[in-house]
């Protein structure tokens, strides 16, 4: 198994009473909740625990995007990228994602993307992604476009890394008369593509496509819909006539390590609770799901399955539910181990920071996993999912 | 009311017709064509038809629909295959944007036109964004009288829970950025020579009253009536007296 250290660089000082007060942490929190020397300081703290997670051996560093939220502090993940590029050595570099249909120049992000190829000597991961539905309040994309505007921004974005410009690109959204990308990346053909998502049945099937196999990435879920999400990820494989590895799968989850579970728990509640409760908080349901960005039958489903369940979320029952993983190195190691088992994914992203935890518990937390957890998941070879998945019917 | 189906452009629009006279083409808001007690009472002097606009109610996005200019065009093939002849235009909100649009586009096909609380025109900031609140609170900002609101509300079927979803979804389509707006509308409202009235509900929330003093500023001898105490779902919360202004005006404009 490879393991990664994913941040999502929260404003871990905000003031958790003004969510309430304004509804959400996003879009409509007020930035004057932002206090730019704390924000400074966070920057410093979270790069040094990217930088830290490279040093201990962790296979990879991951950062994503988000916009006008105290959720995450990166609506530019790339710039984080390229200091890590810099500043890491061996850790692969995963921008998980860049949100396609939030551009109006699709090229940037083939050219950016390029760039840190080149800035990490080929250790980009490029995941793309079409942003969350509040995404397209921050930035005033229209919804109804959403899955239009990512397949076509795809398309160029592939076709630009690999094959030889100029060439013209002619979609609907985007035209170009030359498409001519300098630099080209550095892997050969291109560098390789994930798909994070929270488990749309139209997403993973389309991953799954064998023209693709991209690695799809599974996000803050129960086991049963992240089992569920792997399951139709294989499936579709083999409708599609081959079998898909275990490389092509990935789980991403909040993980806290202590020296005993109790200690874990205890440590770990306030700033896991503030995170489901707090940093995930939108202002409404329809800032989560605008129109189109979801199908109509999908939609309605969300509203009243998803979104309410986790309002009111605790400790016990987020680890009940298999959301996150909290525990002593051994409770931690195996639930990881079991999760494998069932689910078949190689690739592990460990959120090894999580809402307002600060930096003592995390860098802790951070040295427990890569001391006593990692090792014995790294040592976990292909055949431990795969093994256990082709006899679950 | 009558209700049948056409096919225009390989899309199948419902049609809803009511009443007997002239014909008089009803271009729908967000809420459907249903807008009552507004068509009845239309329906008393002419003969009304009211399309489900394409995006709306029971037909899914179609990938042609980019801009309300798509739908107006859309709506004058509409005119031909439904043979209206040149019928009196009116519509509402969303539906009185593209009536706007298509008299723009046709100055020869409409006697007149009737733009009740139209999108198109930018002015002031809404007081609410629809799209960030629920769709019974959507309702809400659509009225005045919060009694009325819950009304509709409470009648409202299961079914329509779905189709309220898909109008959502078209009303998106047309005018998510900039939000319910047309920059350069204004520039080409000029072009219109049908006879027109623009009503308004002074106290509506989604498309500011003051967006009226653009259409009559730029629509040659547009005519103007307020409606005091009355939000952005005219058809419904001020349906009567609307409709009265709106005959009497299309029987001035027919001399």
């Amino acid at each position: 198994m490879k393991v990664y250290f994913f941040h999502l660089m929260p404003y871990a000082d905000l003031d958790l009473s003004q969510v309430d007060k304004h509804g959400g942490a996003w879009v409509t929190l007020p930035n004057t909740n932002f206090d730019s020397g704390k924000g400074r300081a966070l920057y410093e703290r979270y790069i040094g625990e990217l930088e830290l997670a490279d040093q201990l051996g962790f296979d990879g560093v991951c950062v994503n995007e988000h916009h006008q939220t105290a959720y995450g502090l990166m609506p530019a993940p790339n710039l984080i990228a390229a200091g890590l590029a810099r500043t890491t050595k061996q850790a692969k570099i995963c921008v998980l994602g860049r949100a396609l249909p939030l551009v109006n120049n699709p090229m940037m992000i083939a050219e950016e993307f390029a760039m840190l190829d080149h800035l990490s000597n080929g250790r980009l991961i490029a995941g793309f992604v079409r942003g969350i539905g509040t995404e397209y309040f921050s930035n005033s994309v229209n919804p109804t476009f959403s899955h239009e505007r990512f397949q076509e921004a795809h398309d160029l974005i592939l076709r630009a890394w690999t094959e030889p410009g100029p060439f013209s690109f002619r979609g609907k959204h985007y035209q170009f008369d030359y498409v001519n990308l300098w630099p080209r990346p550095v892997q050969t053909p291109r560098p390789p593509v994930w798909i994070p998502s929270q488990g749309s049945a139209e997403t993973v099937l389309w991953a799954a496509a064998k023209e693709r196999r991209y690695t799809y990435l599974q996000t803050f879920s129960p086991f049963p819909q992240a089992l569920k999400a792997f399951r139709g990820y294989r499936d579709a494989a083999l409708a599609e006539g081959y079998e898909a590895e275990p490389s092509q799968m990935g789980w991403a989850v909040p993980t806290y390590v202590a020296e005993t579970d109790e200690q874990a728990r205890r440590e770990l509640a306030p700033h896991i609770e503030a995170f489901f409760n707090k940093f995930i908080k939108f202002p409404s349901l329809e800032m989560r799901l605008p129109p189109g960005y979801s199908s109509i039958a999908s939609t309605k489903a969300l509203m009243v399955a998803k979104f309410q369940a986790r309002a009111n979320a605790t400790i016990d029952k987020l680890i009940e539910q298999g959301i996150i993983v909290c525990g002593s190195p051994k409770t931690v190691y195996e639930r990881i181990a079991y999760c494998q088992r069932e689910m078949g994914f190689g690739h592990l992203m460990a959120m090894l920071q999580i809402g307002s935890q600060p930096a003592e518990m995390t860098n802790r937390s951070m040295r427990l996993f890569a001391d006593e957890v990692m090792p014995r998941l790294k040592a976990h070879d292909d055949a431990d999912s795969r093994a256990r998945v082709a006899s679950v019917p | 009311m009558r209700q049948s189906e056409i096919d225009v452009l390989g899309a199948r629009v419902r049609v809803l017709e009511v009443g007997e006279g002239a014909p008089l083409l009803w271009l729908h808001g967000p809420e459907g064509p249903r807008a009552e007690p507004l068509l009845t009472e239309l329906a008393k002097g002419y003969r009304v038809i009211a399309p489900e606009l394409p995006g709306f109610g029971r037909c899914p996005t179609p990938s042609w629909m980019m801009s309300v200019a798509d739908v107006a065009y859309f709506c004058l093939d509409l005119v031909d295959a439904l043979k209206l002849g040149r019928p009196f235009l009116a519509g509402h909100s969303i539906g009185g944007w593209v009536a706007a649009d298509m008299a723009i586009k046709r100055p020869d096909l409409f006697p007149a036109l009737a733009l009740v609380a139209p999108m198109g025109a930018q002015a002031s900031a809404p007081g609410v964004d629809i799209f960030a609140i629920s769709p019974d609170e959507a309702i809400g900002a659509q009225f005045h009288d919060p009694a009325l609101a819950r009304d509709v509300i409470a009648a409202r079927a299961d079914e329509e829970i779905d189709i309220g979803l898909q109008n959502r979804t078209g009303l998106a389509r047309l005018g998510w950025t900039p939000r319910f707006a047309d920059l350069q509308l204004p520039r080409w409202l000029h072009r219109v020579r049908a006879r027109t009235l623009v009503v308004w509900g002074e106290e509506d929330r989604i498309v500011p009253v003051d967006a009226h003093a653009v259409f009559a500023r730029e629509i040659p001898g547009a005519k103007v009536a307020l409606l005091p105490d009355c939000g952005h779902a005219v058809p419904v919360e001020r349906g009567v007296e609307a409709a009265a202004i709106i005959s009497s005006f299309l029987a001035g404009a027919r001399a």
